[in-house]
């Protein structure tokens, strides 16, 4: 009998899951705790990743093609170039599936919307680092 | 979450208070508009690549770009969507901070609200003071 108040039993430590059930670290829905965890992890390299981006813009408002060119061929700008398509890419449809599932609630359409979300943001972040390859090799 | 979602709305029970019920109050309209500059900013993705895009096809696709941003209505798109990009980075700061159990009191849930919000404000208005000087 565990005589703690129910307040003070963590979950990750107390009854509630079997050893094999933390191991697995998977919750009732059975794949929440990744999309949950990658969607912070793609938050936290975004954070450099904006500043990155928004320094660069400003420096490049009146850049002409010669000069953006010659910008994003540098190995630098277009390895954080990739690195920010891939980041974005990712977290936007991590974020956009939780909007779609939420709001969305006829099933099939909710099936048809999210499938239709995520080619379309996967086709985008595939034409950003074709363009990002080609301009820098 | 998937499967019986009709169960609710077809049934004659009462459902818990919605929207229109609760008072507007920041923590849940910054909420709100986190996710909505989420999903304007997922929009503005499709800008960057516009960028990237015409930079790999030419000088004439990249004057074409150059053309549409510096159109006021270029502008003002650029505008909100950069701060849109300010607020969703202090906002999502804050939500990381609120994620690992910071900020639950409701005087520091109001502060840090309040906080992003200024940070974003003057993150957006130094990015274009840095851009116009």
């Amino acid at each position: 009998m565990n005589t703690k108040p129910a307040s003070l039993i963590k979950w990750h430590k107390g009854g509630f899951k079997n050893p094999m059930a933390r191991a697995r670290g998977l919750g009732s829905a059975h794949d929440g705790v990744h999309h949950w965890i990658i969607q912070r992890v793609t938050a936290i390299a975004s954070i450099p990743l904006t500043f990155w981006l928004a320094w660069s813009i400003i420096g490049l408002v009146h850049a002409d093609y010669a000069a953006a060119t010659t910008w994003l061929a540098q190995p630098c700008n277009a390895i954080l170039m990739l690195l920010t398509m891939v980041t974005f890419v990712w977290h936007a449809i991590l974020g956009c599936q939780v909007v779609i599932e939420d709001y969305l609630h006829s099933e099939w359409f909710k099936i048809v919307k999210l499938i239709g979300m995520k080619v379309v943001l996967t086709a985008l972040g595939v034409a950003g680092v074709f363009a990002v390859l080609k301009v820098a090799l | 979450m998937a499967g019986n979602t009709n169960i609710s709305e077809t049934s004659e029970r009462p459902l818990s208070p919605h929207l229109q019920i609760y008072k507007w109050q920041i923590t849940m309209a910054m909420s709100i508009m986190h996710r909505a500059t989420g999903v304007a900013l997922t929009f503005g993705l499709f800008i960057l690549v516009w960028w990237l895009l015409a930079m790999a096809s030419g000088p004439e696709a990249y004057d074409l770009f150059r053309k549409c941003v510096s159109h006021p209505v270029g502008v003002f798109v650029a505008m909100g969507l950069s701060f849109c990009m300010f607020y969703h980075l202090c906002t999502g700061i804050r939500h990381l901070f609120l994620d690992s159990g910071k900020f639950f009191k409701i005087p520091e849930i109001y502060a840090s609200g309040y906080t992003a919000l200024v940070c974003a404000i003057a993150l957006t208005a130094s990015f274009w003071l840095a851009i116009v000087f």
